[in-house]
């Protein structure tokens, strides 16, 4: 079945996630839909599975224009959307998910229905079968479950966003097989990922999004050359550092290490960290980079104790940190800045003195003065647009995560940071890499996350990347350059600066 | 610094920490009228004139020396038992597990009033008053330890206990404490009258309840505006995850706060012992938990509010005991109003907060 759209365009706000996309996706053939995280991939797809509606344009199915209301919509006229992270219950069989999720046309019976799940399943090479309960069955079983679903809804174009994330390679190997044999019947498949080997491996076209347009001449037909690929979803390659106040670290060898990883396995949610080994020296800006998911989270929440290793050593300046929870990793000088600063960072209708009065030492009764004292110190000191009695609620978002950086205590060893600048504008994230900066001067260790390859070229010592669980050695950032960076973002090249590649990390 | 790095400086509401931006005058006035019109439809509708409802609901309370009496020993444990609730509210826990709190807080004080009767009375009052608050405490700490420890939803822990709270103390009526020669579940046999609070003249009302209930609110008071632990408590009912990132130890304050409630609830049932019933009941609690839960709905986590409210809802409940007798309807109209009240207040925040 044809798919396409013409000129289509959804807004959220001021911003254009799809601005005046055409595309056409050929029947019996897999397209594949390439993107950095934000360019607008995932807002396409809902808009062709009927999740959203559009703002402007037209969908076409087989040439004829169609208006989804919602996703039963979209699958009665043959589009069917298999997400990341499967929608199913988990209580159920997957014969009971099959049935309940179907509408009652499709499969009228029990038995119907699991003569149906069985023959699919076996035409396309699934591990599913009917009576298993869903919490038993990995996430690669769940997404056949979800192809089996859609196909017997009579689903005949599939649309698959970051299947690969999150399953076995034999899984994704079968996942491959079974997409091929689904083309070859006819059916469309739209395969989104951001992998760029399994985009040449898999697909017929490739298309690249970028900040919510279509890059270059639209379909491409496969293979191109990555680095045009990449050149295209990443931006030119034309950026130039920032100039610095402050020389870069790094370098030296003689530095002692602020954390050191022996072997350290971890695990959250479908996704593993395994036998990482790592020095992340003091006294430096490490930056994390990678599509998001790929791990970088789960190394941050390890350095502060968020999650604890299954296997492995971590040290903190020579001490084992065994099973040591936050608080101890705070007594050990360890801030976390998380990136929901509403959610995880401060009590949101509390005032700033109220903060203050929290992170005072001890003591019954609260010293008032004292905390509006403080409060007005670091409203002084960090450029707060606040008074002490504000709630942290009514602040903007560059004046909580200021506020949020305020009440880190002085002496504080090492700082992790989830997107620091997330949601800011310019100059409040200049102003808070300011800080930051300060910060590392005085011996502080600041490791941060962020998806912007611009902010881990201008204020990093050393870069770490992640991709799919995987992670580079440490990076001195002076080598760095963004199209090398795009390169091992997206995974090419990635054995040759893979930690574990190389006998001697250093 | 741009445009959009604008702070826009609000003034918080002290009084209610967290209605931080609403009117809070407002919504009383639009949760008095709506309950004021609704209970007014109820009494209507069943032939009851408004008016003289309401000059007994408002008034009767005031019209004798033994109702003013009866208010205040109803007010007394209405009083404790919400001021416990304000610090779980604080912690932003419902604690629905306040009627078995204050049932083990009886049965706790009964233990010294049965077996040392021979105790010079101040003591033993002090005993029983003792008992009760750890017997209320530990309580509260089974809906603690299975909210911390096991995940159970406390408002799930606390009815469960209630159940079971109920089930101790009538089993202790008809077996163990059974009255001499016979078992009647209307309760076990009354305490010698020399250990029971002492009352003014004549009167029901024994000065020493009210006494310690507004010595609780004091406390309460100081403890949840004024020292570092209610406001940690605050920030854990507000938000546990940034309470825990900055410090808090979360899990131990929210047990903390539902051992000060199961305590304050267990004095409240001891009260009910030695000052009320003098003896133990199967309704002990009389529902006074569940009504102190309305208490605390309207007042939220602020203390300043619970010794108006909590003392117009014992006026309400005491006053509209008249009404069978003087206009033929049913006491419970008082539970309309309370009831309507809160229904109504809830309802004023919600559009205030959605405005």
């Amino acid at each position: 079945m044809e798919v396409s759209v013409h000129n289509l365009t959804k807004t959220f706000g001021t911003l254009r996630a799809n601005d005046n996309i055409s595309l056409r996706f050929a029947g019996g053939q897999i397209h594949g839909i390439l993107g950095e995280n934000g360019a607008g991939k995932s807002t396409l797809m809902k808009l062709l599975s009927g999740f959203l509606r559009p703002d402007g344009g037209e969908i076409l199915f087989e040439a004829k224009p169609v208006a989804l209301g919602d996703p039963g919509a979209a699958l009665r006229a043959g589009v069917g959307m298999v997400h990341q992270e499967p929608l199913d219950v988990p209580g159920f069989s997957a014969l009971e998910n099959l049935l309940c999720a179907a509408p009652r046309w499709a499969l009228p019976s029990r038995i119907e229905a699991r003569n149906t799940l069985t023959v699919l399943a076996g035409r396309l090479g699934f591990s599913v079968a009917p009576d298993d309960p869903i919490s038993a069955l990995t996430v690669g079983q769940r997404q056949q479950l979800e192809i089996i679903r859609l196909l017997a809804c009579g689903a005949r174009a599939l649309i698959l966003d970051e299947p690969t994330t999150g399953i076995s390679a034999a899984q994704a190997r079968s996942l491959f097989v079974a997409l091929r044999r689904l083309a070859s019947e006819g059916n469309t498949v739209i395969f989104v990922s951001h992998k760029l080997d399994e985009v040449a491996e898999l697909c017929h076209t490739v298309s690249v999004l970028r900040a919510g347009q279509v890059v270059g001449e639209g379909q491409m037909g496969v293979p191109q050359p990555q680095d045009r690929l990449l050149k295209m979803m990443f931006g030119g390659g034309d950026h130039t550092p920032a100039p610095r106040e402050t020389p870069r670290r790094g370098g030296s060898p003689a530095v002692p290490s602020a954390w050191r990883l022996e072997g350290i396995t971890a695990r959250e949610g479908n996704l593993v960290l395994a036998g990482l080994d790592l020095d992340i020296p003091a006294g430096s800006v490490v930056g994390l980079a990678g599509l998001e998911g790929s791990g970088q989270q789960i190394l941050l929440r390890l350095l502060c104790g968020q999650i604890r290793p299954s296997a492995g050593r971590l040290r903190m300046a020579g001490a084992d940190m065994a099973g040591a929870s936050p608080a101890i990793f705070r007594t050990c000088g360890v801030e976390y800045l998380p990136a929901d600063r509403l959610v995880e960072g401060v009590v949101g209708p509390l005032t700033l003195a109220e903060h203050f009065a929290l992170l005072q030492p001890g003591g019954m009764i609260i010293k008032r003065h004292a905390a509006e004292d403080a409060a007005r110190a670091a409203i002084a000191g960090y450029d707060i647009r606040a008074v002490p009695d504000s709630p942290i609620l009514s602040l903007s978002g560059g004046n909580q995560q200021r506020a949020m950086l305020a009440m880190i205590p002085e002496n504080t060893r090492a700082l992790v940071c989830e997107q620091p600048t997330r949601g800011l504008d310019v100059a409040s994230a200049r102003a808070i890499w300011g800080r930051l900066l300060a910060r590392r001067d005085a011996g502080c260790t600041v490791v941060f996350a962020t998806a912007d390859l611009d902010e881990i070229l201008d204020y990093s010592d050393y870069v770490l990347v992640f991709f799919a669980g995987r992670v580079s050695r440490l990076l001195p950032c002076a080598e760095l350059r963004v199209p090398r960076l795009a390169e091992l973002i997206g995974g090419v090249g990635f054995e040759a600066a893979d930690g574990r590649a190389k006998a001697n990390p250093q | 610094m741009t445009s959009s790095d604008q702070a826009t400086p609000v003034r918080p509401d002290h009084r209610s920490p967290r209605s931080a931006r609403r009117p809070p005058l407002l919504v009383g006035t639009l949760a008095l009228g709506g309950a004021l019109l609704f209970t007014s439809l109820v009494l209507i509708s069943s032939g009851v004139p408004p008016l003289a409802a309401y000059k007994l609901i408002f008034l009767g309370a005031f019209s004798t020396p033994t109702r003013i009496s009866d208010m205040v020993m109803l007010a007394s444990p209405l009083l404790l038992c919400s001021c416990g609730l304000t610090l779980t509210f604080a912690a932003g826990l419902y604690n629905l597990g306040i009627e078995g709190q204050m049932i083990l807080g009886a049965v706790a004080a009964m233990i010294p009033l049965r077996l040392l009767p021979g105790l010079p009375p101040p003591l033993l009052w002090a005993l029983a008053l003792a008992a009760g608050a750890a017997g209320g405490a530990l309580w509260a700490l089974l809906v603690a330890g299975l909210r911390v420890g096991l995940r159970v939803n406390e408002i799930f822990a606390g009815l469960g206990l209630n159940f079971l709270a109920s089930g101790v103390s009538l089993y202790l009526v008809l077996g163990p404490w059974r009255r001499i020669g016979q078992a009647s579940s209307s309760g076990t046999e009354p305490l010698p009258s020399a250990i029971w609070l002492p009352t003014l003249n004549n009167l029901r009302v024994a000065p020493a309840a009210p006494v310690i209930a507004l010595v609780a609110l004091a406390l309460i008071w100081v403890a949840v505006t004024r020292t570092r632990w209610g406001l940690e408590l605050r920030a854990v009912g507000l938000n546990p995850q940034a309470a825990g990132r900055m410090g808090i130890p979360a899990a131990r304050r929210l047990a903390e706060s539902l051992a000060a409630c199961g305590a304050l609830a267990g004095i409240a049932g001891a009260i009910q012992v030695i000052a009320v019933f003098h003896q133990l009941i199967p309704s002990i609690s009389s529902g006074i938990g569940l009504l102190a839960l309305l208490v605390v709905l309207l007042v939220r986590a602020n203390p300043a509010w619970v010794l108006p409210i909590a003392a117009a809802f014992a006026v309400f409940t005491v006053g509209s005991v008249q009404m069978s007798v003087s206009l033929g309807a049913d006491s419970s109209i008082a539970g309309v109003l309370q009831g309507a009240l809160v229904l109504f207040a809830l309802l004023a925040r919600g559009f205030s907060a959605r405005r």
